[in-house]
């Protein structure tokens, strides 16, 4: 079991004797990496089809709640994920590392989409940026045009495990 | 409109705007006039032929010349009139027709903006698509990326 | 000499991020209190220089580039570009063909309006509503897979036709739609329209005259919503439209209601065509034999207009008489829609220019190209 301290000075019999008394041995930061990890809160943020498939992601169908991914926050201060679906532009480009400086530690980004990763099919356009990573770190890419639901929750599960295994987050 | 019909409707009006040319391509017919003939000619369409809608304001580059098309229509209904006009690539400058087509407000700023043609009388002509602080016009045929 | 009851003008920044704004809005909103003086629209920040990438790229490579304009009616965009290339080509496409073309097309007005009424509903507060919706386009989403293997962004059409005919599994899925559609347009009315909240938020709110929407070149079921019955699908029809039976849903006053339902009653007349077309579809080539690289004439322009879900869209081609066009622009409707939303917000309260940005339903993608 993931919290349980799998290599360390304790010995695996004393943690199985334990475990049948419903005592589990593990650190505190488990305990964050384990409930960061199966609570993001995703900032409302999108521009372009890709927040189209997040919005199908938070409906009934794929239902984003299952992962426990729901609370959609509008406001920086209260979202620690930054799922940026849509290409990047010119414009855009300052309001989104603001936002992103607005949010607080620990913060996670998954760029969801082609033009995120990469700038997409506009690629060649004069105003778009070659993908979120130019402008901050980016923890998981999710490419598709547009990613189905389905693969926007593969993005998510691997940051899950990303952060459970320990990735304290961008500070 | 074809042709016949075009000549028709404008013709009584040569007297107020000047001379004009009436040209056919293969789909439509169009007025082609100088650019300070649009004034008159906007204000005559919008006031005496009833062309209330202006649905597209577009500027193509040719090389020495930008050619601004305006694409009216009497509405309800589909009875329409196109007009182009020309402004060297030297001095890309006409008036604007805000005063007379309230909707060409936003289409001359992205005209501005994407091509740099300026309409003089234009009561606020900023950039509409890209930042203030962007540099050249990308649609011109000589616009190179850098940024 | 101000004194302490004196009010200042307070600015207040809607967007771009922000969850009601449809994209990347930016509204200015000047209030006084709580009344707004001026509402400033700022737009660009989805500008993805698509004209600019249009004539680099060839006539056929741009078709999934218009679908990434307005990407909730999913076909609309990519039919109005292909007709607009076969006008110029002279291209004619094959009745199957056309039959379909009225399906997908009114499938994308349906699931473009039931997004708008989804939405609208949660901008409100009413989060239950887009649950419903989303839940309804869903099934909608299943048929374009079936036709396309694409939910949202489809590449479907194609010059002189489509990529391939429809599976066999698709017309039992349209007609299970179809069946169900008045049932879903009944949840809508008792869960939205009925509900006292709803219609205090929007009656009255954000009057758009006739006047005023024709003088600002307003389209779609916004201009209909005042009272002006335009509807290029009636007053220049295009494709085979003239061949089927259906009503121009008019609203009186223009405010946020009218445009809420007529756009409501548009999704039943939406499905009122599509149960003719799927009675009358022949058999046949889904596809005119076209030549593989396509070359218009040289110095041939043509505008092609299509009814899009958010009003008049336009295609400007220039040809050059190579496979790449000279020249691409677009006539976006949401971009000149929102050219009425400063307007209607003044004298407003702030609330209001969430209802009203709802319900002029711009798509930045397409304002922005």
């Amino acid at each position: 079991m993931v919290l349980n301290l799998e290599e360390n000075s304790v010995e695996s019999e004393d943690v199985a004797h334990l475990e049948k008394h419903n005592i589990i041995v593990t650190t505190l930061e488990k305990i964050w990496n384990w409930s960061r990890a199966r609570s993001f809160w995703p900032l409302t943020y999108g521009c372009n089809c890709c927040p189209i498939e997040m919005i199908a992601a938070g409906g009934a169908r794929f239902d984003i709640a299952r992962y426990g991914y729901e609370v959609f926050r509008a406001s920086p201060r209260q979202a620690d994920l930054l799922i940026v679906a849509g290409p990047i532009t010119l414009k855009m480009a300052p309001v989104i590392k603001r936002v992103y400086e607005q949010m607080p530690a620990p913060k996670w980004v998954v760029a969801m989409g082609n033009c995120a990763t990469s700038g997409g099919p506009f690629r060649d356009g004069y105003s778009i940026y070659p993908g979120a990573d130019s402008l901050f770190k980016v923890d998981v890419f999710v490419p598709g045009c547009p990613p189905r639901p389905e693969a926007l929750f593969h993005g998510l599960l691997e940051l899950k495990k990303k952060v459970e295994k320990g990735g304290s987050g961008q500070q | 409109m074809n042709q016949t019909e075009l000549d028709q409707l404008i013709s009584p009006f040569r007297d107020k705007i000047g001379d004009f040319e009436i040209a056919a391509d293969k789909f439509i017919s169009y007025i082609i006039i100088k650019p300070d003939q649009l004034p008159a000619l906007m204000q005559l369409l919008r006031k005496d032929c009833g062309f209330n809608h202006l649905s597209d304001l577009t500027a193509v580059d040719y090389g020495e010349e930008f050619e601004i098309i305006y694409r009216l229509y009497a509405i309800p209904g589909k009875v329409n009139v196109t007009v182009k006009t020309r402004v060297p690539r030297s001095q890309s400058e006409l008036a604007s027709i805000c005063s007379i087509y309230p909707t060409a407000d936003w289409q001359e700023r992205e005209a501005y903006d994407l091509m740099g043609i300026i309409f003089d009388g234009h009561p606020n002509l900023v950039r509409v698509l890209l930042p203030d602080d962007f540099t050249g016009h990308p649609l011109r045929k000589d616009y190179q990326k850098g940024r | 000499m101000t004194t302490l009851f004196d009010t200042d003008q307070y600015i207040i920044n809607i967007g771009p991020q922000h969850p009601s704004t449809h994209g990347g809005l930016h509204v200015e909103a000047l209030l006084d209190g709580e009344e707004v003086q001026e509402a400033i629209v700022h737009l660009g920040y989805v500008h993805r220089s698509l004209e600019k990438i249009a004539e680099s790229r060839t006539y056929t490579q741009f078709i999934p580039y218009a679908s990434r304009m307005d990407y909730l009616a999913t076909h609309l965009p990519t039919l109005g570009y292909v007709q607009a290339v076969e006008k110029l080509m002279g291209i004619e496409v094959p009745e199957r063909a056309e039959y379909i073309r009225i399906i997908v097309g009114e499938l994308s007005r349906i699931a473009s309006h039931m997004l708008f009424v989804g939405s609208l509903a949660i901008d409100l507060g009413a989060t239950t509503g887009l649950v419903y919706c989303l839940r309804d386009r869903e099934l909608i989403m299943n048929l374009f897979e079936m036709s396309s293997g694409q939910r949202l962004l489809a590449s479907y059409a194609r010059v002189g036709g489509f990529a391939e005919d429809l599976p066999e599994e698709f017309f039992p899925a349209l007609q299970a739609f179809l069946d169900k559609l008045p049932t879903m347009v009944e949840e809508y009315h008792g869960l939205l329209t009925g509900n006292e909240i709803l219609q205090a938020r929007c009656r009255g709110i954000g009057v758009l005259t006739a006047d005023m929407a024709v003088a600002y070149g307003v389209t779609g079921p916004n201009l209909r919503a005042s009272g002006v019955a335009y509807d290029l699908r009636k007053d220049d029809p295009y494709g085979i439209y003239e061949r089927f039976d259906f009503k121009i849903p008019l609203g009186e006053r223009g405010d946020c209601w009218d445009r809420l339902m007529v756009r409501v009653e548009e999704i039943e007349e939406s499905g009122r065509i599509i149960r003719q077309a799927l009675k009358d579809l022949p058999g046949g080539e889904i596809r005119s034999k076209v030549p593989r690289i396509l070359k218009p004439e040289k110095g041939l322009e043509v505008y092609y207009r299509i009814e899009s879900a958010k009003g008049e869209l336009g295609y400007f081609l220039v040809s050059d008489g190579g496979e790449k066009p000279y020249r691409i622009h677009i006539r976006a409707p949401s971009f000149i829609n929102l050219m009425a939303l400063g307007p209607i917000s003044r004298g407003g309260k702030l609330q209001d220019i969430i209802a009203n940005i709802a319900t002029l339903d711009p798509v930045l993608g397409e304002s922005d190209r």
